[in-house]
C-alpha cells in the first residue's frame, strides 16, 4: 500500500517538474490568430492613459492587438532596448547611457511627445500657505527650510513627501525644481501617487507633488499651491490652460519611444494617439493635450 | 527480487531529484545575486556600500551606502519581534493549554486567515487607519514611521509564531504535565515551569522564523514606513528597509548600471540575513526534536 502511494507521489512530482520545465521554455507566439500585436511597456504615470488609448484603438481596428503593461519608465526603456516591447511609454527623456545601450544593440530610439503633464504641489487644506516660489520649493525639498514659519505659515515642522527615486516625476522635480540638487534625506519617499494624496490629506504639515490629474481628482482633500517662478512673477495655479500656455512652470512632456521611425501598425497606433480622438482621451484622463 | 530493488532505486532517485530541486534553486539564486554583487565589488568597489547615505538617483554624486537600509530593516524587525513575541507566545499557550475544543476550532482558522491576508491590503489598512492613529497618539508630524511598520509586521509574524509555538507546546509529552499536576502544582505553575520551558527551543525557533518573515516582508513596510534613508534608532522616525528599496527602485533602474548592481548587493545582504536566521532556527528546531 505504502509502495503504491510512494509511486504515485513520485510520478506526480516528476510530472510537475517536467511541466514546470516545459512551460518555462515555451514562449507564447507573437501575433496569435493572424492579427498583429503591439507590446507597450513603461511609465506608471502613463499606464492609465496608454491603456485607455489601447482599448479605444482596438475597438476601431479589429485586427491589431495592443497590450499594455506598466513597471516604470526605466523598465519600458529596457524592454525597448531588449526588443521585448514595440513601444515604450516614458515620463522622462531617455538618458544618454540608455541611448548608448540601445545603439549597441542596434536599436534606434525615436522620441515622440504625446501629451503633457502638469505637476501640482499639494498641501493639506488646513495649511494657511497657498503660494510658494520655485526657490522656496527648492529650499523645502533640499532641507534648508524645515519649518512652515520660514515660508509664512504656522510654527510647525514641514513633512516633505516625495515620490520614489524610481519615479520619472522624482527625477523631473529634482532636475527642474531642485536644480539638480539632492533631496533632503528626511524626505519621505512614497511608493505611489495615491499614497502622497492620502498622506497630505491626513497630515496638516505635509507637502507633496503629484500629477495634475491626480490633484484634480482628489478635490477638496488637498489644496493645490500657486507657484511663482520668482518673487516678482504672478502666482499661477496649475490647470490645463496655464500648463498649455507655459505660465505654470512645473510641467513636463510625456513620451512614447519606438525603435526607429514608426511603421505599419505601430505607426497607425501612434497616429491615432496624436490625432483628435487620442488627444481627447488625453484630456479625459487628466493630462494635457499637445495641440 | 531484483526488479523490486530496481523499482525502489528508481523511486528513490526521482524523489531525491525532486527534493534537491529546491537546493539547486537556492544555490542558483545565490550565484545569480553573487554575480552582480561581484561586478559591483570589481567596479565601484564594495567600500562604496559603507557610506552613510543612500542617494542612488542624483545629479551630484550617486551614493550607495546601505547602512541606513540595514539599520532601518533592523529597527523595524526588532520592534516587530518585540510586539509579536508576547502576543504570539501567549496566544500559542492559550490555544494549546487553556482553550476548550470549540475555542480552538474558532481561533485556529482565524489565525490562519490572518496569515493569508495579502500584505498590500494590510499596508493599505496601515496607511489609512494605523498611521493617523499613531500620529494622533504620539503627537507626531506624520504617522509614517518605523513604529507603524513594525506594528503591521507584528500582525504578520503573529500567525507564524503562534502555529509553530503551538506545535512545540503540543509535542511536550503528556507525562511531564501529569507528573507536575500529580505533585500538586497548579495548572499555571505547570504551564510556566514545565510545559513552556520544555517547549522553549521550539518557541525560540518559531520566533526566529517569524523574524525571517518580518525581515523579508516588503509591500506593507514600503507603504507605511515613509522610506527615508536615515540612520536612526528612534521608532518615531521614518526608515527605509532593504526590501522596500529593492522593490521601489528595481523597476526603474537602468539595466547593468552601478545602481542596478548596488540593488543586487542589497539583495545579497538580505538573502544572507534570512538564510542565517533560517539556519539558526532550523538548528534550534532540530536540537529540540532530538532531545
Amino acid at each position: 500500500m505504502d509502495k503504491v502511494r510512494g509511486l504515485i507521489l513520485a510520478a506526480v512530482t516528476a510530472s510537475l517538474v517536467i511541466l514546470v520545465a516545459v512551460s518555462g521554455c515555451s514562449r507564447p507566439e507573437k501575433g496569435q490568430g493572424g492579427g498583429q500585436t503591439i507590446m507597450i511597456k513603461g511609465s506608471d504615470t502613463m499606464v492609465h492613459l496608454v491603456s485607455t488609448w489601447a482599448e479605444d484603438f482596438m475597438k476601431q481596428s479589429q485586427t491589431i492587438q495592443v497590450s499594455v503593461t506598466g513597471g516604470g519608465s526605466g523598465t519600458g526603456i529596457a524592454a525597448l532596448i531588449n526588443g521585448t516591447a514595440d513601444i515604450c511609454a516614458a515620463s522622462r527623456e531617455m538618458k544618454p547611457e540608455e541611448i548608448d545601450q540601445a545603439h549597441q544593440r542596434s536599436v534606434n530610439p525615436k522620441e515622440i511627445v504625446v501629451a503633457r503633464d502638469g505637476i501640482a504641489v499639494v498641501v493639506n487644506p488646513a495649511n494657511p500657505v497657498t503660494t510658494l516660489t520655485l526657490e522656496q520649493l527648492d529650499k523645502i525639498y533640499t532641507g534648508q527650510y524645515d519649518n512652515w514659519k520660514q515660508v509664512g505659515g504656522q510654527d510647525a515642522p514641514i513633512v516633505v513627501l516625495s515620490r520614489e527615486s524610481s519615479s520619472g516625476t522624482y527625477v523631473f522635480f529634482q532636475e527642474h525644481v531642485l536644480k539638480k540638487k539632492d533631496y533632503t534625506p528626511n524626505a519621505r519617499l512614497m511608493p505611489a501617487t495615491s499614497a502622497i494624496i492620502q498622506s497630505v490629506a491626513a497630515d496638516a504639515q505635509s507637502i507633496g507633488y503629484v500629477g495634475l490629474g491626480y490633484a484634480v481628482d482628489a478635490g477638496d482633500k488637498v489644496h493645490m499651491i500657486s507657484v511663482k517662478a520668482d518673487d516678482s512673477a504672478p502666482a499661477v495655479i496649475p490647470s490645463e490652460s496655464t500648463v498649455k500656455s507655459g505660465e505654470y512652470s512645473i510641467s513636463r512632456p510625456l513620451y512614447l519611444y519606438t525603435n526607429g521611425e514608426p511603421q505599419g501598425h505601430i505607426k497607425q497606433f501612434i497616429d491615432y494617439c496624436l490625432g483628435a480622438e487620442g488627444q481627447k482621451i488625453v484630456r479625459e484622463t487628466g493630462y494635457i493635450s499637445i495641440e | 527480487m531484483s526488479a523490486k530493488l530496481l523499482k525502489d532505486k528508481a523511486v528513490r532517485l526521482i524523489l531525491t531529484a525532486a527534493g534537491s530541486t529546491s537546493i539547486f534553486i537556492v544555490l542558483f539564486i545565490f550565484l545569480f545575486l553573487g554575480k552582480e554583487t561581484f561586478q559591483f565589488a570589481l567596479h565601484p568597489g564594495l567600500g562604496r556600500l559603507l557610506a552613510e547615505r543612500w542617494t542612488p538617483v542624483s545629479f551630484q554624486a550617486q551614493v550607495f551606502g546601505i547602512l541606513p537600509l540595514i539599520t532601518g530593516s533592523l529597527l523595524v524587525t526588532v520592534l516587530a519581534t518585540l510586539f509579536a513575541l508576547p502576543f504570539g507566545v501567549l496566544g500559542a499557550i492559550y490555544i494549546s493549554e487553556v482553550a476548550r475544543q470549540t475555542e480552538k476550532e474558532i481561533l485556529k482558522p482565524f489565525i490562519e486567515l490572518l496569515a493569508g491576508i495579502p500584505s498590500v491590503v494590510l499596508g493599505f489598512f496601515g496607511l489609512v487607519v494605523l498611521a493617523p492613529l499613531v500620529k494622533e497618539t504620539f503627537h507626531l508630524e506624520t504617522g509614517l514611521t518605523a513604529l507603524t511598520g513594525a506594528m503591521l509586521l507584528a500582525l504578520m509574524a503573529v500567525p507564524t509564531i503562534i502555529s509553530i509555538s503551538e506545535d512545540a507546546l503540543r509535542s511536550v509529552p503528556v507525562s511531564y504535565k501529569e507528573v507536575s499536576l500529580a505533585m500538586g502544582a497548579s495548572r499555571l505553575q505547570t504551564i510556566c515551569r514545565i510545559t513552556v520551558p520544555a517547549a522553549l527551543p521550539g518557541i525560540i525557533s518559531a520566533v526566529m522564523l517569524g523574524m525571517g518573515r518580518v525581515i523579508g516582508e516588503t509591500m506593507a513596510v514600503m507603504m507605511v514606513t515613509g522610506n527615508s534613508p536615515i540612520i536612526t534608532a528612534n521608532p518615531m522616525q521614518s526608515v527605509r528597509t532593504m526590501t522596500a528599496t529593492i522593490a521601489a527602485e528595481m523597476g526603474e533602474v537602468p539595466f547593468g548600471s552601478d545602481h542596478y548592481r548596488a540593488l543586487f548587493c542589497v539583495g545579497f545582504v538580505l538573502l544572507l540575513a534570512t538564510f542565517i536566521l533560517n539556519v539558526v532556527a532550523q538548528r534550534v528546531l532540530k536540537k529540540y526534536r532530538l532531545s
